[in-house]
C-alpha cells in the first residue's frame, strides 16, 4: 500500500486540502457538523505559520477572513446551515469587493436548528441565492473524502483566480465519513493577480479577463474597498451605468470562463434511456443503482454535477445525452430538479425523487422508487 | 496635519453643514501625522453610517465594510499583517448596536486595533433615529415622545469588556482629542476613543440644542476633565460627561499568554 494513502475524515480532508492549497488564515465558529475543521485548524494553523481565530459568531468569522484576504492571505471558514445563514451578508460583501474567500458549508437537516446531526441537501439554493441582490458564486460539490480534499484545493485556486467567493458545499455524511485518500501529489497553486504600477493605479480597472488586479492592503497602493456600487477607482457612486457595468462584469468574469469552472462526471450517458442527475453524497447511491440496473439489462446512466454553480443549461443539455426519462434524486423537497426542468422543459420526462427524513438515499430506495413510479 | 493624507479629488464630503465628523477626522489625521506613521502601513476600516464614510476621503488603504462589521474585518486585517496600524472609524449605532457583540469580543481579546467612535448620539445617515448612545428622554424620529431606554456608557462598556486603553473626548477640546487618539493608536492592545461630536441636522434640531456652533461650544459646559471630576462627588457630576483617559494598561495580556505557553 502506498505510504501516502491515509485514512481521513471528510472535514479533515477539507482542512488539509486548504493547507495544501496555501490557506494560512482560518476564522470560524463551532457548529455541527463542521466543528472538526475549526478544531483541526486550531492545531494546524500555528504549525504552518498561519492564524486561527475563533470568532464570536459566523458574521464575525466571514468578515475576519475577508479582512485577511484583502490583506493578502488565502483564507477559509467553515460552517453549516444556521451559521451559513448568518454568513450571507458577508458573502455578498465578498462578491462586491471581489475578495477571494473559500467557505465550507456542510449541509445538515433544516430549516432552523433542524436536526444538526442528520444529513440533507437542503441548502443548495441558499448557496446560490442566499445573499441579496444579483450576484454570482462558485459552488463545488464533493461526493467523497478524496474529493473534499481535491475540491478544497480547487476552490482556493478558483477564488484567487477569479477574485470571487467559492463555496465547497459538502454535507453531514461526507464531513464525518472516513475514507483512504492519497495526499502525495503536490497541487498546482494559483495566486491572485497583483498590480505592478503604482502610478495610475485603479483597483477595479480590468483587462480582458474582467478580473481586477487589486493590491493587497499594506503594500502601498492605497486602495478603497466598499460594498457600495463603485467604479474603477473603488470609490462609491450612484451612477446607474457604472452599477450596471459592475454587476455585468461580476457575472461575465465567471461566465466567460465556464470551460474552466464547470466540471461534471458522466457514467454511461451515451445510450442511456434513463438518466440520474445528482450531486454530492446522493450521487454515490446513484452509481450503485446504475450498476444494478445495467446488470438487469436496463440502459441507465448518471450525470453528477461537481460544479453546481455557475449552472449552464447548454452544458447540462449536451452532457445529458438523449435519455427520455431523467430522475433527480436529492435530499430536499426538490431544488436541483427545478434547474433540470428548466433545461429540458417538456422535451424529457423529468422526475423528482426526494427524501427528507434525515437519511441518505440508498440504491434500494431508488429501485423501489422506479418500481412505484413505473419508471 | 499632512494634506496629502486626504484624497482631495473626493471632496467635498457628504456630511451636512455643521456636522462634527470632519473635526474628528481632522483630529485623527493630525494624530497619525504626529506619530509619523508610514502612510503605506495605515489602514482605516469602517462600517455603515455617516462617520463610516470618513476613511474613503483619506489616502490610506481603506475598507468600508458592512453595518457593524468593521471590527471583525479589522481583526482579520491586523492578524493577517501585524505590521499595519489598523484603525476602525465607526459611529455610535454602528459600533454599539449592530456591532456591539464584535466590540466587546475584540476588547476581550485585546486585539491590537484602535476604535474611534464618532459619537453623535443618533443614526444620522438614516434620518435621526435613536441609537444605544442616545441619552434618555431625548427626542429622535423613533423616540417621538422621548427615549425611554437608558444609553450605554461606552467607556464603561469597553472597560468592562477588557479594553486596555479607553478614553473619551469631545470635538470642542481638539488638542485633548488629538492627544488621546495619538495615545490610543500607539497603545499595544485594544484601544477605544469615544469622540463626542454633534449632529445639528437631527439630534440637535429635535432636541433644541441650538446651532452647530452652539452645540460644539456647549461641550465645555457639560463635559468635565477626568482629573477635575475625580475630585467631585456624584451630585456635582450629575448631567456631566467626563472626558479623559480611563484605562491604560500596558502588557495586560502577557501573563495570560505566558500561562498558555506554559500549558502547551
Amino acid at each position: 500500500m502506498n505510504e501516502h494513502v491515509v485514512l481521513m475524515q471528510g472535514n479533515e480532508a477539507v482542512a488539509e486540502g486548504a493547507i495544501a492549497a496555501g490557506v494560512r488564515f482560518y476564522a470560524g465558529y463551532p457548529i455541527t457538523p463542521s466543528s472538526e475543521i475549526a478544531e483541526i485548524m486550531a492545531r494546524r494553523m500555528p504549525e504552518v505559520g498561519g492564524v486561527f481565530l475563533q470568532m464570536e459568531d459566523e458574521i464575525a468569522s466571514i468578515m475576519a477572513i475577508i479582512g485577511a484576504s484583502l490583506a493578502g492571505k488565502k483564507v477559509l471558514t467553515a460552517t453549516s446551515g444556521p451559521g451559513f445563514s448568518l454568513m450571507q451578508e458577508g458573502l455578498g460583501y465578498a462578491c462586491m469587493v471581489e475578495a477571494p474567500i473559500v467557505l465550507l458549508e456542510s449541509m445538515r437537516y433544516g430549516p432552523s436548528t433542524g436536526m444538526p446531526t442528520k444529513v440533507s441537501q437542503m441548502d443548495l439554493m441558499q448557496s446560490r441565492w442566499g445573499t441579496h441582490g444579483d450576484h454570482w458564486i462558485i459552488v463545488l460539490s464533493p461526493a467523497s473524502v478524496e474529493e473534499s480534499y481535491r475540491l478544497t484545493i480547487r476552490a482556493v485556486n478558483l477564488a484567487e483566480k477569479y477574485r470571487n467567493p467559492v463555496i465547497v458545499l459538502s454535507d453531514e455524511t461526507i464531513s464525518h465519513l472516513r475514507e483512504p485518500i492519497d495526499v502525495s501529489v503536490s497541487p498546482t497553486l494559483t495566486d491572485r493577480k497583483l498590480p505592478v504600477e503604482k502610478s495610475g493605479y485603479l483597483p477595479y480597472r480590468t483587462d480582458i479577463s474582467l478580473v481586477p488586479a487589486i493590491a493587497n492592503i499594506g503594500t502601498g497602493f492605497h486602495t478603497s474597498f466598499t460594498g457600495l456600487v463603485h467604479g474603477e477607482s473603488g470609490f462609491q457612486t450612484a451612477n446607474g451605468h457604472v452599477a450596471e457595468a459592475l454587476v455585468e462584469r461580476l457575472r461575465d468574469k465567471l461566465f466567460n470562463n465556464l470551460d474552466d469552472i464547470i466540471q461534471f462526471e458522466t457514467d454511461r450517458v451515451e445510450d442511456a434511456e434513463i438518466l440520474f442527475v445528482s450531486f454530492g453524497i446522493t450521487a454515490r447511491g446513484v452509481s450503485e443503482t446504475v450498476e444494478t440496473l445495467r446488470s438487469r439489462g436496463r440502459k441507465a446512466g448518471a450525470l453528477r454535477l461537481v460544479t453546481l454553480f455557475p449552472f449552464d443549461d447548454d452544458r447540462i443539455r449536451q452532457a445529458a445525452g438523449s435519455a427520455r426519462t431523467i430522475i433527480v434524486p436529492e435530499l430536499n423537497s426538490g431544488q436541483l430538479v427545478l434547474l433540470i426542468k428548466r433545461v429540458f422543459g417538456d422535451s424529457r420526462k423529468v422526475v423528482p425523487m426526494n427524501k427528507i427524513n434525515g437519511d441518505l438515499i440508498s440504491p434500494q430506495d431508488i429501485l423501489d422508487f422506479l418500481q412505484e413510479e413505473n419508471l | 496635519m499632512r494634506l496629502d493624507f486626504l484624497r482631495s479629488e473626493r471632496l467635498p464630503n457628504i456630511w451636512c453643514p455643521g456636522c462634527g465628523n470632519g473635526i474628528v477626522l481632522r483630529a485623527l489625521l493630525e494624530a497619525i501625522s504626529q506619530l509619523q506613521l508610514d502612510p503605506d502601513k495605515v489602514v482605516l476600516v469602517s462600517g455603515i453610517g455617516c462617520s463610516s464614510r470618513a476613511p474613503a476621503y483619506t489616502a490610506f488603504d481603506n475598507v468600508h465594510t458592512l453595518h457593524g462589521r468593521a471590527i471583525p474585518t479589522a481583526t482579520g486585517i491586523k492578524l493577517a499583517n501585524p505590521d499595519l496600524s489598523v484603525i476602525v472609524l465607526t459611529g455610535d449605532g454602528d459600533c454599539s448596536a449592530i456591532g456591539g457583540n464584535h466590540l466587546i469580543h475584540a476588547a476581550r481579546r485585546d486585539v491590537d486595533i484602535t476604535v474611534v467612535v464618532f459619537n453623535n448620539y443618533n443614526y444620522g445617515m438614516t434620518g435621526g433615529q435613536a441609537s444605544p448612545l442616545t441619552p434618555a428622554a431625548s427626542i429622535t424620529t423613533t423616540t417621538p415622545s422621548g427615549n425611554m431606554d437608558r444609553p450605554f456608557d461606552l467607556v464603561n462598556l469597553a472597560t468592562g469588556a477588557g479594553a486596555t486603553y479607553v478614553a473619551r473626548s469631545g470635538i470642542y477640546f481638539t488638542k485633548h482629542l488629538v492627544d488621546h487618539l495619538r495615545k490610543a493608536i500607539s497603545h499595544r492592545g485594544f484601544s477605544l476613543v469615544d469622540a463626542v461630536a454633534q449632529c445639528p441636522t437631527y439630534y440637535g434640531r429635535f432636541n433644541r440644542k441650538g446651532s452647530a456652533g452652539q452645540m460644539i461650544t456647549s461641550q465645555k459646559d457639560w463635559m468635565v476633565l477626568k482629573n477635575v471630576a475625580d475630585k467631585k462627588n456624584p451630585e456635582e457630576l450629575a448631567g456631566k460627561v467626563v472626558i479623559g483617559e480611563f484605562v491604560n494598561i500596558i502588557g495586560a495580556r502577557q501573563a495570560d499568554i505566558d500561562a498558555a505557553k506554559e500549558q502547551s
